[in-house]
């Protein structure tokens, strides 16, 4: 793909990330913050939603177009829900410890709080709030975050509620209703796909290194996009870090090209016609996208060739046109840059054109559906969309897709979304609890990684690895049982359990995991017992595997019990010694031939009984003196 | 600051960096800055200096004319406050005052699908704030909508002592039309309040083949379905859930379809032109309604007779009873007042022929509160007094089902005001 020059298209691009918070419980009631199977809902309910007026008496756009009151929304309660997620009870106060962990990252990002904070209602009437509002409070403003490629401010820092999950169309899951997250807006300081790329990982490196939400859907970046001359467009819902460069490059190609289509529409003279039901031209069609439906054309005056003219890889013009069809419920539109298509004939096609009266040079947009109303409001919205084309590029907000490109979603929110939040009282925040968070915010993970390599002579690979894993703590303990540095080991000893014990973490129980081995059922408890047994030289490393493994399938079981069961208890270096004898003897022949060279084959036979039971350093040693006295 | 109010668009300065917004009310010492972002923050005033950027516009608010639609009934809305229908205005913090046809049709805009309104603001107060005075006018204003020809009355109320209302009308009031009470348990102000679907239904309520006085309120916790409550049998069970109202000892006259807009009947009902349109608003607000707990003092039951008290309502333990040592209060108090005995248990009737303590309570003379609610039987109590002080009538008249509060017997019929007088 051709890079773009993206200081001459003047690009420019800020970050808004949500992250979940790792609280115990939920932000405004005390339901806990773990996520449900729906198939374990215990009863289920219906509302409807309608926008309310904002406290200036507005009432916001993006609401508006949510649907005013006709959407009938499916909500999944479950055992571990209330009536606040249902919006049958008032809220608590704000979790504290939310608050605590949202003022700690304000402060890692050298942001400045505001002495109140006060919980706003956002109007979000898609159906995945049951309020019909997301509650929100501004913590914090004016900080910055440094990278390589220069800092970026940060703007905003607010605390708010997750939303329900989407089960499917207009049906929600309560569980994820209300956990906490916090909402970081950078400005647009980002001038370069690979720019905003390095922002989020500097990002998600600070929030890492407070108390969140590890794992998929817990971290979501929303991307504001504009170029010079273009407009300023959210995408919403990226997920994968890698996606975010492609993003920012094919929003970039998107704008470029709308206005390119722009330009060419305003040379042209191109104009709208109005919204026309053409059914009669299809009473006989043999299409079954037509067939029984009511079927509504608008004409296009020169805009032939335009409505198909690519803008994104594999999205046209028209695949503009049909997000906003499809948003007021027709399955999609069919235009004249594609006819005849979709068993719609060439006859059909031209007695469509003959009728609305088109030019060579103009375009004809049709859709169709059983209900006229949803044909006649999907077919002003193309008006409307194919208005702003002559114009240029829309301020909208866009959902990402994996491939990179994007789809409409809705209208740009405004400021009438807001507005105050009467059952929660403002929240003083005075200096001297500031004081406090900032006497012990957490490490920084670069820090803390610096320290593993320091304490516990990792390499740089294994201490970032275990300083950026949930596991860190875990893998602090297991450390401390063995006095790390300070206590009686040696550098080798320290290094070797350290290695040892990231592998263990990191590497082992994932595979366990990925075996489908219950590893959730480990306890750090337990965990810490199986590394007791190793630095007590009661089981070899080796054992390990096979005894989380027994554990996490028996969590019943001690560490002792395991091990015992499972064989892997050490063997004396007596017992050691008579099964090396006893492999040595039965081989004479072999050792003769071989000379020492035959600790290396022997090895293999000796571990195969005694894997588990002893350790690999100390059964070579056995076995080469003994060859070394056989030969002799 | 002198010239800087609540509305106004400001800069606040703080910390060498700048905050543009409009000032907002603060219940606090904070300054309150509703930003361009929409958010609101406060700042401590001693941390700030704040200069005027643009004085405040006024609202602007667009009405169009409503056409009259004369095929639909008409319907008169009688609003006495809570949340149902009322705006506040988030910069003065008041809710406002000005309430007519139009405000209730921006609200619920499918009200004016159902019928023509007409929108009375009687009372803007909270329910809590409710007197018995009120009943009376509030009775009155109805009877007044009746006689200008409304064909269904909606009465907006706030929910918490909406029961109350709802017994009072039912016994002041006698109408040929439906007089439904409606209220909201989530506020008005947010997208997902109840207060659509309970209007639209209380609407399809009050313009059906229906007479008398009901509440119309949310079935369950869905907003698919209202139930219609025999207003003297209506009691709030929830604090806070949408199908807080229920009926008791009765079942629900109907259901509604928020969806389809009509109306199922689920057992007897009065039909509309029933009775003549007549008002009974007098009423004896010095009644009492008291729990009886273990260990209470008797000396509770003399306070009331020491007080000048016309009325009492005890609301004894499980079939109707209080400790043995209330017995002689009780008895000295019956002698100057109704005594009326009701039950705790909310469900089921008061029979103190039972046990001991409930024979010695009627030979004292208190009364039994038959299978009424509490509230109900306070209400009633204090129109029965309000009608007549001859204590053989009270008697009477308070044993006589005058409003659906009573279960006599399955084949009771409705007395009428002139049958009972």
């Amino acid at each position: 793909m051709k890079e773009h020059d993206y200081k001459k298209v003047g690009l420019k691009a800020g970050l808004e990330i949500h992250q979940q918070l790792n609280t115990t419980s939920k932000l405004f009631c005390s339901s806990p913050t773990e996520l449900r199977d729906t198939k374990d809902a215990s009863y289920e309910f219906y509302r409807y939603l309608r926008p309310s007026k904002s406290e200036m008496g507005e009432i916001d756009r993006a609401a508006i177009e949510e649907g005013i009151g006709t959407r009938r929304f499916k909500y999944k309660a479950y055992e571990s829900t209330c009536l606040v997620e249902n919006d049958d009870e008032p809220p608590l106060e704000m979790n504290l410890e939310a608050l605590k962990i949202a003022l700690q990252i304000a402060l890692l990002l050298q942001m400045q709080p505001f002495e109140q904070a006060h919980t706003m209602r956002k109007l979000v009437i898609d159906g995945s709030n049951t309020s019909g509002f997301q509650r929100t409070a501004l913590l914090a403003a004016g900080g910055y975050i440094s990278l390589s490629s220069g800092s970026v401010r940060i703007d905003t820092l607010s605390i708010e509620e997750e939303a329900a999950q989407i089960v499917n169309k207009d049906i929600y899951s309560l569980d994820r209703l209300g956990i906490p997250l916090v909402e970081i807006g950078t400005a647009p300081g980002v001038t370069t796909p690979k720019m905003a790329r390095e922002l989020a990982l500097a990002l998600g490196t600070i929030l890492r290194a407070c108390k969140v939400k590890r794992g998929i859907g817990t971290i979501r970046q929303d991307i504001n996009i504009s170029i010079a001359g273009g407009a300023r467009v959210e995408i919403k819902g990226v997920q994968a870090l890698d996606l975010i460069e492609n993003l920012v490059r094919l929003e970039v190609t998107r704008q470029l090209n709308l206005l390119k289509i722009r330009d060419e529409l305003q040379e042209r003279g191109a104009g709208i016609g109005k919204p026309v039901e053409v059914s009669s031209i299809f009473a006989q069609t043999a299409s079954n996208v037509l067939k029984k439906k009511h079927v509504w054309g608008l004409l296009l005056h020169r805009f032939a060739g335009i409505v198909g003219k690519e803008i994104q890889p594999d999205r046209r013009l028209g695949s503009e046109f049909a997000d906003h069809a499809k948003k007021r419920g027709v399955a999609g539109i069919f235009h004249t840059d594609e006819l005849p298509r979709y068993g719609i004939t060439s006859r059909e096609t031209e007695a469509l054109l003959r009728f609305l009266k088109a030019e060579e040079s103009d375009a004809v947009v049709i859709l169709a559906d059983e209900n006229v109303k949803t044909c006649v409001e999907a077919i002003y919205a193309i008006m409307d969309r194919a208005k702003a084309a002559t114009e240029g590029v829309p301020e909208e907000t866009r959902r990402a897709l994996s491939n990179g490109c994007s789809e409409y979603m809705r209208p740009l929110p405004g400021a009438a979304r807001m507005y105050p939040e009467t059952d929660v009282s403002p929240i003083a925040v005075p200096t001297e609890l500031i004081n406090r968070i900032k006497a012990h915010l957490p490490e920084r993970l670069d820090d803390r990684m610096r320290r593993y390599r320091r304490e516990f002579l990792l390499n740089e690979e294994l201490a970032r690895q275990i300083a950026w894993s949930e596991n860190n703590q875990l893998f602090e303990q297991v450390m401390r049982l063995s006095g790390g540095l300070n206590g009686s080991h040696g550098r080798d000893e320290v290094k070797d359990s350290a290695t040892f014990a990231v592998r263990t973490l990191e590497g082992t129980i994932a595979e366990l995991k990925r075996d489908n081995v219950p590893v959730d059922r480990l306890t750090h408890e337990t965990t810490l017992d199986v590394f007791r047994l190793v630095n007590s030289k009661t089981i070899s490393k080796e054992g390990v595997p096979e005894i989380l493994r027994c554990l996490a399938e028996c969590p019943t079981k001690t560490a002792n019990d395991a091990a015992a069961e499972l064989g892997f208890v050490m063997l004396s270096e007596r017992e050691l010694q008579a099964i090396v004898d006893d492999v040595v003897q039965s081989r004479l022949e072999f050792v003769k031939a071989r000379g020492a060279a035959a600790v290396g084959p022997l090895m293999g036979v000796v571990m195969k009984q005694v894997r588990g039971k002893a350790d690999g350093k100390l059964v070579n040693e056995v076995l080469r003196v003994k060859i070394a006295s056989v030969l002799r | 600051m002198g010239d800087i109010g609540h509305g106004d668009r400001v800069k606040v300065a703080r910390d060498k960096k700048e905050f543009f917004g409009v000032l907002m009310p603060s219940v606090t010492d904070f300054v309150v800055l509703k930003l361009d972002s929409g958010y609101n923050v406060g700042f401590a005033p001693e941390g700030i200096t704040m200069t005027l950027v643009e004085k405040a516009a006024p609202l602007a608010e667009k009405r169009l004319p409503r056409p009259v639609r004369p095929e639909l009934p008409r319907l008169s809305i009688i609003s006495t406050g809570g949340t149902i229908a009322s705006k506040i205005d988030y910069r003065t913090g008041a809710v406002t005052s000005q309430f007519d046809a139009d405000d209730i049709i921006d609200a619920i805009p499918g009200l004016a699908e159902i019928a023509n309104i007409e929108g009375t603001l009687l009372y803007n107060i909270l329910s809590e704030n409710m007197r018995p005075e009120s009943w009376s006018e509030l009775a009155q204003c109805v009877y007044n909508e009746v006689r200008a020809g409304a064909n269904g009355v909606l009465v907006t109320h706030g929910t918490d002592t909406l029961g109350y209302s709802a017994a009072a009308l039912s016994f002041m009031l006698q109408v040929p039309v439906p007089v439904v009470l409606v209220g909201s348990q989530r506020s008005a102000d947010r997208p997902s309040s109840d207060n659509v679907v309970n209007a639209i239904c209380a609407g399809v309520a009050a313009t059906s083949d229906l007479a008398g006085v009901f509440v119309v309120m949310h079935e369950d916790a869905s907003d698919e379905t209202c139930l219609v409550h025999q207003g003297t049998r209506t009691k709030k069970m929830h604090t806070s859930r949408r199908d807080a109202f229920r009926s008791v000892n009765a079942s629900p006259i109907a259901r509604v379809s928020y969806q389809e807009r009509s109306m199922q009947f689920l057992g007897d009902h009065t039909g509309r032109g029933g009775c003549e349109l007549s008002v009974r608003p007098h009423i004896e607000p010095r009644c009492a309604l008291v729990k009886f707990f273990p260990g209470a003092s008797p000396a509770i039951v003399d306070f009331y007779v020491t007080h000048g008290y016309k009325g009492l309502v005890i609301e004894g333990t499980g079939l109707g009873h209080v400790a043995s040592d209330w017995v002689p209060h009780i008895r000295k108090a019956a002698d100057v007042m109704p005594v009326v005995m009701t039950s705790q248990c909310v469900y089921g009737r008061v029979c103190d022929r039972v046990y001991d303590t409930g024979r010695d309570l009627l030979s004292a003379g208190a009364i039994e509160g038959d299978d009424m609610l509490s509230e109900t039987a306070l209400v009633k109590l204090m129109w029965v007094l309000g009608q007549t002080s001859d204590r053989f009538e009270i008697a009477r008249l308070f044993k006589t089902d005058v409003a659906g509060e009573i279960h006599a017997d399955a084949t009771r019929t409705r007395s009428t005001f002139e049958e009972l007088l």
